[in-house]
């Protein structure tokens, strides 16, 4: 079903207008066709990632690879180093809770600072909506956005569609209903944006303390009930939601949540019976998510998310350093 | 040191809904006469050549003193804002009274309550005293509407002006943009616009009761305005104000996480500026002013949400207000009465208008010459202009203070 999926190499533009970014800050950059190009070279990487024991491939051998992340993660960062060891690229990584960001050095200086030690690429993540844009302007190498604040967060969502379309064999003209808190959610921001992009009908199903303004505008469908929202959907896309947002100030409680808008078996069953359950994790089983629906092996797709993350990190470094490297027809 | 009499001839004067050829005298630092027949012995001639001649621009609260950006800009009195400091008590009001000496007038515009803290009524009578000429609430409201009915009454006993800024803390809280697409598709927390409609409303109500005569600084919405214009109906005592900003720009400006464009209250919708045009076309909004605040790359290079409000507007202010005549929203004399006539009136100070008597304080303007706004060549001591390679016309070209040539 999978291999079905990729688009021979002439359906696109040749070399580098293929993907024609520097940097990958967001999905509102991308066209339909760069997306489904960098989702056809993380398939690759997917064959490679389960083959056998040695998982290496070393065209990025001797570029170095600095992960800043300004905010904390555990997955991400892992992915995106190990998505840069499996290219043999050399990765380091600079958690800002041990850096002079704490020191108050700021944002600009701090770039300046790794530009300086001559990375080939950055990824980053910082709690600021448009940091990451802000770095990207100032330093000489390519810059992946590892999530900025509520803004972005394009390899999730590139990820996201590389799961669909696997699991689904398709990741167009289907039913996708994003679920919690969207307000806070840059996940969901650049998953609106990818799905609608590839032309699937989103849907936006959160209380309203939690749905941002104007959704309308970004061509999806609110929902305040789960019930309808999810009704008949294809993928039903789960968010996390932070344990602050519960205690009052945007929601009465964690169980009220639950009750309302946690994604139990029955409430499942309104969507499509082959409807795919998605979380990008980490979950909070029990409010968001029953357990038993998220360790479903035939629905849930959570542990596939996070092999696809890898792959389709290695397909973004890969892509945004050819031109470093002089791939011919990349310049 | 004795002044020789001035006389401004060949200009177009704004005396009047458009401007009209004539000449003006200047002595002893007032304006003498207009269209004088008799010219006094050693009297200086300055030909204007045709250009117009206009009463000093007068620029209602701003947040520097910043000589410079004020005379390229052809402003000749500021009324300072009591952010820094900040200006609560008599001695500070009186040190930034004498801060534009000798070249520029500054009036302090004195702090509502101590510290700006929204709590206890600051010493209003003795910064009167000491050269305050309104009083202001600064960046925010007051709150408490106690404290706000109070120090309305208070100011109004010693015949001062409230200077407001309405915006409801409880809907702005950790707000950056005004609720909307662009603010939702760039992940920034945002407040919806009624925000400012329901601080007016509060105020509304107390002026209503007190009889107390209040300036909204800056009114930005459509339900803001309506609020404004049915107030002046009932012949409350209610003034209000707007930046060129809030009229030609919306939120679309903030795209790319502009910190230039990150101003308060926030740039709002299409629809809101459209509202905003037709209330300073209808004469609902009163004042037209900068809200010049220069921010360097420490307080802007950041991102948008970290970055610190304002704009370095005191530069652009006059070539933007031609815009408005150009475009055909406000007449030449208009423009003046919203820069210069109705701020004057609002500190109290004998100047804003051609007409004898008043302080001379002139400028030519040549409204025609186009050039190009350049944040990185700006008289301001910061370039943060949200109009950063706009194309202009218009410029003050000579400006007099007293009579005085300053540039």
């Amino acid at each position: 079903m999978t291999s079905s999926n990729i688009r021979p190499a002439s359906d696109y533009p040749p070399g580098g207008d293929a993907f024609r970014h520097r940097h990958l800050i967001g999905i509102a950059q991308l066209t339909p066709w760069e997306i489904s190009y960098v989702l056809d070279a993380a398939e690759e990487w997917v064959d490679l990632n389960r083959s056998g024991a040695a998982k290496h491939d070393d065209r990025l051998a001797g570029l170095t690879i600095i992960n800043a992340f300004f905010e904390n993660s555990t997955r991400t960062l892992l992915s995106f180093e190990i998505a840069g060891k499996r290219l043999g690229a050399d990765v380091v990584n600079m958690h800002a809770a041990q850096s002079s960001v704490k020191k108050g050095e700021t944002l600009i200086d701090t770039a300046m600072t790794l530009n300086a030690m001559r990375a080939d690429a950055m990824v980053i993540r910082h709690g600021s909506s448009g940091a990451v844009q802000l770095i990207a302007d100032k330093v000489d190498c390519p810059v992946l956005n590892a999530g900025d604040g509520r803004h972005e967060h394009p390899t999730q969502a590139l990820l996201d569609a590389l799961t669909i379309r696997r699991r689904l064999g398709r990741v167009e003209g289907l039913t996708i209903a994003i679920c919690g808190d969207v307000l806070h959610s840059r996940v969901a921001r650049s998953n609106i944006l990818a799905l609608t992009l590839l032309g699937n009908e989103v849907r936006v199903v959160a209380p309203p303390t939690l749905t941002p303004p104007a959704m309308e505008r970004m061509h999806v469908t609110t929902f305040t009930d789960m019930d309808e929202g999810i009704k008949d959907a294809d993928v039903v896309m789960m968010l996390r939601l932070q344990n602050e947002r519960m205690d009052g100030a945007y929601l009465p409680s964690a169980r009220e949540y639950h009750a309302l808008y946690g994604l139990t078996p029955k409430r499942l069953e309104k969507a499509k019976p082959d409807a795919i359950v998605m979380h990008p994790g980490p979950m909070n089983r029990g409010v968001e998510i029953d357990s038993s629906v998220a360790d479903d092996p035939v629905r849930s797709t959570i542990t596939e998310q996070v092999e696809m993350g890898v792959a389709v990190r290695m397909a973004c470094l890969d892509i945004l350093t050819r031109r470093k490297r002089g791939v011919v027809g990349w310049n | 040191m004795e002044l020789k009499p001035l006389h401004i001839t060949n200009a177009q004067l704004i005396d009047g809904d458009t401007p009209r050829p004539g000449s003006l005298l200047v002595a002893d630092g007032r304006i003498a006469a207009i269209d004088p027949t008799d010219i006094p012995e050693g009297t200086e001639t300055v030909d204007a050549k045709g250009q117009w001649l206009a009463p000093g621009i007068i620029d209602l609260g701003v947040f520097a003193t910043d000589k410079p950006a004020f005379h390229f800009g052809g402003i000749t009195r500021a009324a300072l804002m009591p952010d820094n400091g900040p200006l609560d008590g008599a001695g500070l009001v009186e040190r930034a009274a004498k801060g534009g000496k000798p070249d520029l007038w500054v009036h302090p515009l004195a702090a509502a309550t101590k510290r700006l803290e929204g709590k206890e009524l600051a010493e209003i009578g003795l910064m009167k005293q000491a050269g305050a000429r309104a009083i202001a609430t600064g960046r925010a409201r007051i709150a408490d509407s106690g404290v706000m009915r109070r120090v309305l009454t208070y100011a109004a006993s010693l015949g001062l002006v409230t200077i407001i800024h309405a915006e409801d803390e409880g809907l702005t809280a950790g707000a950056v943009a005004t609720d909307g697409e662009m603010a939702t598709r760039l992940g920034l927390a945002s407040a919806p616009a009624i925000a400012e409609a329901i601080a007016i409303s509060r105020d509304l109500a107390l002026v209503e009761e007190t009889g107390a005569p209040v300036h909204f600084r800056q009114v930005t919405t459509a339900r803001g305005l309506d609020l404004i214009r049915a107030a002046k109906a009932k012949g409350l005592p209610v003034l209000c104000g707007i930046t060129p900003a809030h009229l030609l720009l919306s939120d679309t400006a903030i795209g790319d996480f502009r910190t230039f464009a990150r101003l308060s209250p926030p740039l709002r919708s299409e629809d809101d500026r459209h509202a905003c045009l037709a209330a300073i076309a209808d004469g609902t909004i009163d004042i037209l002013a900068s809200g010049h605040d220069p921010r360097g790359p420490e307080d802007k290079r950041l991102p948008f949400a970290e970055a610190l409000p304002g704009m370095a507007g005191a530069e652009t202010l006059l070539a933007l207000g031609l815009n408005l005549v150009r475009d055909g929203h406000i007449s030449p004399g208009r423009l003046f009465e919203l820069l210069a006539a109705t701020p004057a009136c609002l500190l109290g100070v004998d100047a804003g208008k051609l007409a004898v008597g008043k302080d001379a304080d002139l400028i030519l303007v040549d409204a025609d010459t186009p050039w190009q706004v350049d944040a990185k060549k700006m008289a301001a001591y910061a370039g943060n202009t949200p109009f950063d390679g706009m194309p202009v016309q218009g410029r003050a070209t000579m400006l007099w203070k007293g009579g005085l040539r300053i540039r």
